[in-house]
């Protein structure tokens, strides 16, 4: 047993999500992931339980650990009560403190989806919010959203939001002081270093590709090579 | 009584769900797209029922979707999440409950991953109080909010000024219900009638008129998937998933879709107008989709309320033949009004899809 399962198994998932896994194959059964891409968490689990350090590196570097769609269909079937999809998590988590994430296409997309994530929690205390969201990156959402997005303050006022209004409600402007105590967990907790570590690691990506990093957000939240998926 | 088959299993999993006094957190996702859900939820709670529903301006994301695209570490998540406990503990409340489905499933895992290592619960009351001075009570009862419209259902359908039924033959209409994957697949016991079975939104159809449909992808994913819907490169996953509902749902002819997930009517609603822009297909009759709604909602149209007052006019598919099959009226020139009727133009029209 090396020290990246060592590591792997410092992680809460892991205890809670790898016990004592048979292979059966049913998650892979139930997968959604596993329809679409060449995925299997069935082998994935088994990788991880051998503890083979050199095995659980090139899981770390490679794309199929960015398969996963984290529904967690897995564990409502499991016969021995595994979590595959928090093996998953906990892989996830670990190539993102090492830096293997920028190994593979898949890993890669953690750059623009953290400064995304990250930079909408920190800046308006939501996840997702209607000033980042932009149209031409969603056309899915179809031309009412379109026409939402050209019309927002009027929708929301129509609908009874409070849109970057004082006190509670929907869409409110979130209490600097609250931002600030969001901005000290990140600190406290390690959601900053983990920032700061994907950065570094993409910035160092980005000039090995000859990119700049804003180039490198556009390339890895848009590209999709051939290869991914089971019907290619 | 005996109960048998499905009943006997739905009674396994019956949850304990307080009947007043909640401390409310909303969801990123529904205060974006879902605006008048959330507010709904609140009017049928307070003005309608009367119950105690708070609410503070200094609640923010659980952090879930950050999580769950695996962007910020698990530590930061539960801290965020204590904090939220700490927001109810100081307003002098002990149930909880969440809009949001990925939130709902998040409280649910930390709570459990406390429960069984709580050297963790430590490290965590430690670091919320180093970063925020804030301590916290755990609440003695977690909820998703379509646990209390649940439990609410027969108080709705006696205020009810219409069902779920077709208003030319009688019939029932035939609903589909989609459960939000974090609702109880992880924590069966955690949520109405378990991860299989779930009841809590057949409960509704079934107060409120409507005969649920069974299919085979009935649990299926629809297909959101985290980063493989933010990443634009990874979107194919996501409306392979929600085509795979629709394909399996299709023969069973559904008037109509209801969801408890923020996510999900999104994806149902907005996917089906890309399938039908792609391919040319469309699911509903004579060229329209198949409309997809929140529980609220559903809720609001069945007490009365003014279809445009509840954001319907958001969904891509159109819910004009559903309005028109159940016989409640609307009146389509305020369709895509603003404020006091003002005028802000109106959405182009997709090719295929068709819409009003």
């Amino acid at each position: 047993m090396g020290k990246l399962y060592e590591m792997l198994k410092e992680d809460y998932r892991i205890k809670e999500g790898l016990k004592t896994c048979i292979n059966c194959g049913t998650c892979t059964a139930i997968c959604p992931a596993a329809e679409f891409y060449r995925y299997d968490p069935r082998k994935i689990v088994d990788t991880v339980q051998r503890g083979n350090d050199s095995d659980i590196e090139e899981l770390l570097k490679s794309d199929v650990i960015w398969y996963c769609g984290e529904c967690m269909s897995c564990v409502t079937r499991c016969p021995r009560k595994n979590g595959p999809g928090l093996v998953i998590m906990a892989l996830r988590n670990l190539s993102a403190k090492l830096g293997y994430f920028v190994h593979s296409e898949k890993g890669r997309q953690l750059y623009p989806l953290t400064k995304i994530m990250t930079g909408n929690i920190l800046n308006y205390g939501y996840c997702v919010h209607p000033d980042t969201f932009k149209w031409e990156d969603h056309v899915e959402s179809g031309p009412v959203w379109k026409w939402h997005t050209e019309h927002l303050e009027d929708n929301f006022a129509r609908l009874g939001a409070n849109f970057r209004g004082e006190g509670p409600g929907v869409l409110r402007k979130i209490p600097q002081e609250s931002l600030d105590e969001l901005k000290s967990i990140f600190d406290v907790t390690g959601g900053t270093e983990r920032m700061n570590a994907v950065e570094k690691f993409s910035e160092e990506k980005a000039r090995e590709m000859g990119m700049s990093i804003e180039e490198y957000f556009t390339y890895t939240f848009g590209h999709c090579s051939e290869g991914h998926l089971n019907e290619e | 009584m005996i109960y048998q088959g499905k009943q006997k299993i739905w009674s396994e999993y019956q949850k304990e769900i307080p009947d007043d006094k909640w401390f409310y957190v909303r969801s990123c996702i529904r205060q974006n797209f879902f605006p008048a859900s959330e507010r709904m939820f609140m009017e049928i709670c307070r003005d309608i029922l009367k119950k105690d529903f708070y609410e503070t301006e200094h609640h923010t994301t659980c952090g879930g979707i950050a999580y769950h695209c695996d962007t910020i570490p698990q530590e930061t998540a539960m801290t965020i999440v204590a904090r939220q406990f700490a927001l109810m503990t100081e307003a002098g409340y002990e149930n909880y409950v969440a809009s949001c489905i990925t939130s709902f499933g998040n409280y649910t895992e930390i709570l459990q991953t406390w429960e069984e290592f709580p050297e963790l619960e430590t490290r965590i009351r430690e670091m919320l109080w180093k970063a925020c001075r804030k301590e916290f009570d755990k609440p003695k009862y977690l909820a998703h909010a379509s646990d209390l419209i649940y439990k609410y259902r027969n108080l709705i359908a006696e205020k009810a000024k219409f069902r779920l039924v077709n208003k030319e033959t009688g019939e029932p209409l035939r609903v589909v219900e989609h459960i939000g994957c974090h609702y109880a697949k992880m924590f069966p016991s955690k949520g109405v009638g378990g991860a299989e079975y779930p009841y809590v939104l057949a409960g509704m159809i079934e107060a409120w008129g409507g005969n649920v449909i069974d299919y085979p992808e009935r649990r299926h994913c629809c297909g959101y998937g985290f980063r493989q819907y933010h990443v634009k490169a990874n979107r194919g996953y996501s409306i392979s998933n929600t085509h795979k509902k629709f394909e399996s749902m299709e023969p069973y002819r559904p008037d109509m879709i209801i969801t408890n997930c923020p996510g999900c009517p999104y994806f149902l609603d907005r996917w089906q107008y890309v399938i039908a822009e792609m391919e040319g297909k469309t699911y509903g009759k004579d060229g329209f989709g198949i409309p997809v709604f929140t529980y609220e909602e559903v809720a609001g149209l069945v007490l009365g309320y003014n279809p445009w007052d509840l954001g319907l006019q958001l969904h891509q598919v159109a819910v004009e033949p559903l309005l028109d099959k159940i016989g409640i009226s609307y009146n389509p020139q305020e369709k895509y009004k603003g404020l006091d009727s003002k005028d802000i133009m109106r959405p182009g029209l997709p090719q295929n899809l068709k819409c009003f």
